[in-house]
């Protein structure tokens, strides 16, 4: 974005994050910032990781390796106090929404609220209404969940992650599965969000358009690995072959030995010889 | 044929048998810190800012406890009526059916009643606790719970491990009552005693140590079925299908460690 101007202060720091799924190495020590009041989109293709990262930005797994700060705090050594405080300026809407399906929207919305603060049953119930607002959703405080459609879930996932009005918003995959003028508003919702509450954002996404309307700057993950980390003019210049591939829709093509290829087909190792009968 | 097959057939053996008791004490570790997490929450909660709400241990105990009354009722007087006429069978041929008033009391309140109300919460609710928390691990509301800062332990087991072990002591309380009143209206049906005669034999019989024994059990079974039902419901992979095979396998287990656990039990307090 044109308006965009780095500030110095880091809302997530990660520093040679290393992480396993069993045996498998998902991310090769990553590093990676999000600067306070910047919206990150993270982009990369299926099984690049970048869903692997957002999962530990929200400690959700164990890291193999690597240190990660959120707002200045070192995760891996809070306790449980200071986690459920820090969890308190976090805000994430999942990519299914996760809306609670016995509760109602409203009372979704207002579930933080009632966990973590004192507020009497009115006054969240107006800052229930104040969110869903915020959203386009008003009026749709008493539906279940069940009743809402893809893109109304998604919004009301997102009036429950900012009421807290925290100061870091993560979004997974928010216009996956939504036609393209409700993938839009999404875009528009997140950038509202920044600009009126100055909250960093993090967005894990595949898809391009929304990438490079909403992005300050973007990472590119591919096979565990970040690709280049920077601004959608950058990013949009890059040489980088692979960045390119992705940019452009293209397949990479993979360069593959005959032999080999029979083999994975025949589902055999190349070096052992069949046993004799 | 080589020798090879069966070599390979009892290294798998082996190794399968190696892995099944590697899991089963995996699983037995899950329940321990289950246990000691849920303790955790309850006691150190409040002082954490994350107390455990009351207002959740009560929704979970009507949705145990009272919503059960009427079947656990239905089955209870069901069971005290096959007791008496099968005592009443027995006895005829030794002509003691008078003597019938011991059996039942005794099988009521130290069995059955526990076992048949274990049973039924374990289909009622150990089903639907393994239904719930399974729909929402695949749903991503655990991760949500987490990253909100509400322990999923505190918000949603201990609510649950506490109404058991209220409730079902309290329907198995209830059980004996019902199928001892069944059984009374059989027997002085069947052998013309009064029924003032009959309770004034159950009540001579009955010592507290009996309700105990079986309200003991209960509180047991209580826990069996709600950490079945958590491991089950938290184990959960692969979507809908998956929820199917995770309840299934909660309540198939439940059972059975409510029956082994009875015998198990009717065995060290009897010695």
């Amino acid at each position: 974005m044109s308006d965009y101007k780095p500030v110095e202060r880091k809302a997530i720091e990660v520093r040679g994050l290393v992480t396993h799924y069993g045996d498998r190495q998902i991310l090769n020590g990553i590093d990676f910032d999000v600067y306070e009041g910047e919206i990150m989109v993270i982009m990369g293709g299926s099984g690049s990781g970048k869903s692997t990262l957002m999962r530990h930005l929200l400690s959700l797994e164990q890291a193999t390796a690597g240190s990660m700060k959120l707002l200045d705090q070192d995760v891996s050594g809070l306790s449980t106090v200071e986690r459920t405080e820090l969890s308190k300026k976090i805000g994430v809407a999942f990519q299914s929404g996760a809306l609670f399906s016995s509760m109602s929207v409203g009372e979704n919305i207002m579930l933080p609220l009632a966990e973590h603060t004192k507020l009497d049953r009115l006054t969240m119930e107006i800052m229930a209404r104040m969110k869903l607002e915020v959203v386009d959703l008003a009026g749709f405080e008493d539906l279940m969940p069940a009743e809402l459609s893809g893109g109304m879930i998604k919004r009301a996932a997102m009036a429950r992650a900012i009421i807290m009005d925290p100061k870091i918003l993560f979004c997974d995959e928010p216009s996956a599965g939504l036609d393209p003028v409700v993938a839009s508003q999404l875009d528009d919702l997140i950038l509202k969000l920044r600009d009126a509450m100055g909250m960093s954002i993090v967005v894990v996404t595949h898809e391009l358009d929304s990438a490079f309307k909403i992005a300050d700057r973007i990472t590119v993950l591919d096979k565990g690995d970040i690709l280049m980390s920077d601004t959608v003019e950058a990013i949009r210049n890059s040489t980088n072959e692979r960045i390119q591939n992705i940019l452009n829709r293209r397949t990479e093509e993979e360069t593959l030995d005959a032999d080999e290829y029979l083999a994975r087909l025949t589902g055999t190792e190349i070096e052992e010889a069949s046993p004799p009968l | 044929m080589s020798p090879e097959p069966s070599r390979n057939s009892a290294v798998e053996f082996t190794e399968r048998l190696g892995r099944n008791t590697v899991s089963a004490i995996e699983v037995f570790g899950h329940w321990g810190v289950l246990v000691g997490e849920s303790l955790f929450w309850l006691f150190a909660g409040p002082k954490l800012k994350q107390p455990v709400r009351a207002n959740a241990v009560i929704v979970q105990m009507m949705e145990i406890g009272v919503r059960a009354l009427p079947i656990v009722a239905m089955l209870s007087a069901t069971i005290g009526i096959m007791l008496a006429i099968q005592g009443i069978h027995t006895l005829r041929t030794f002509g003691a059916e008078s003597r019938v008033v011991v059996g039942i009391a005794l099988s009521v309140v130290r069995e059955f009643s526990a076992l048949i109300t274990g049973i039924l919460v374990a289909g009622r609710s150990g089903s639907a606790l393994a239904a719930r928390l399974s729909t929402m691990q695949i749903n991503q509301e655990i991760d949500a719970l987490r990253v909100m800062g509400i322990s999923p332990v505190r918000y949603l087991v201990v609510p649950a491990l506490l109404a058991m072990l209220v409730m079902v002591p309290a329907l198995t309380f209830l059980s004996d009552l019902v199928a001892l009143y069944a059984a009374g209206l059989f027997v002085s049906f069947d052998l013309g005693i009064s029924q003032a005669a009959y309770w004034n034999q159950t009540i001579e019989i009955l010592s507290l140590g009996d309700l105990w024994h079986g309200l003991g059990k209960a509180a047991i079974f209580a826990v069996l079925i709600t950490l079945i039902g958590i491991v089950n419901g938290a184990s959960v992979t692969g979507g809908a299908e998956g929820v199917g095979r995770v309840t299934t396998r909660a309540v198939v287990q439940a059972i059975s460690a409510i029956v082994v656990t009875d015998m198990l039990f009717a065995f060290v307090v009897t010695r």
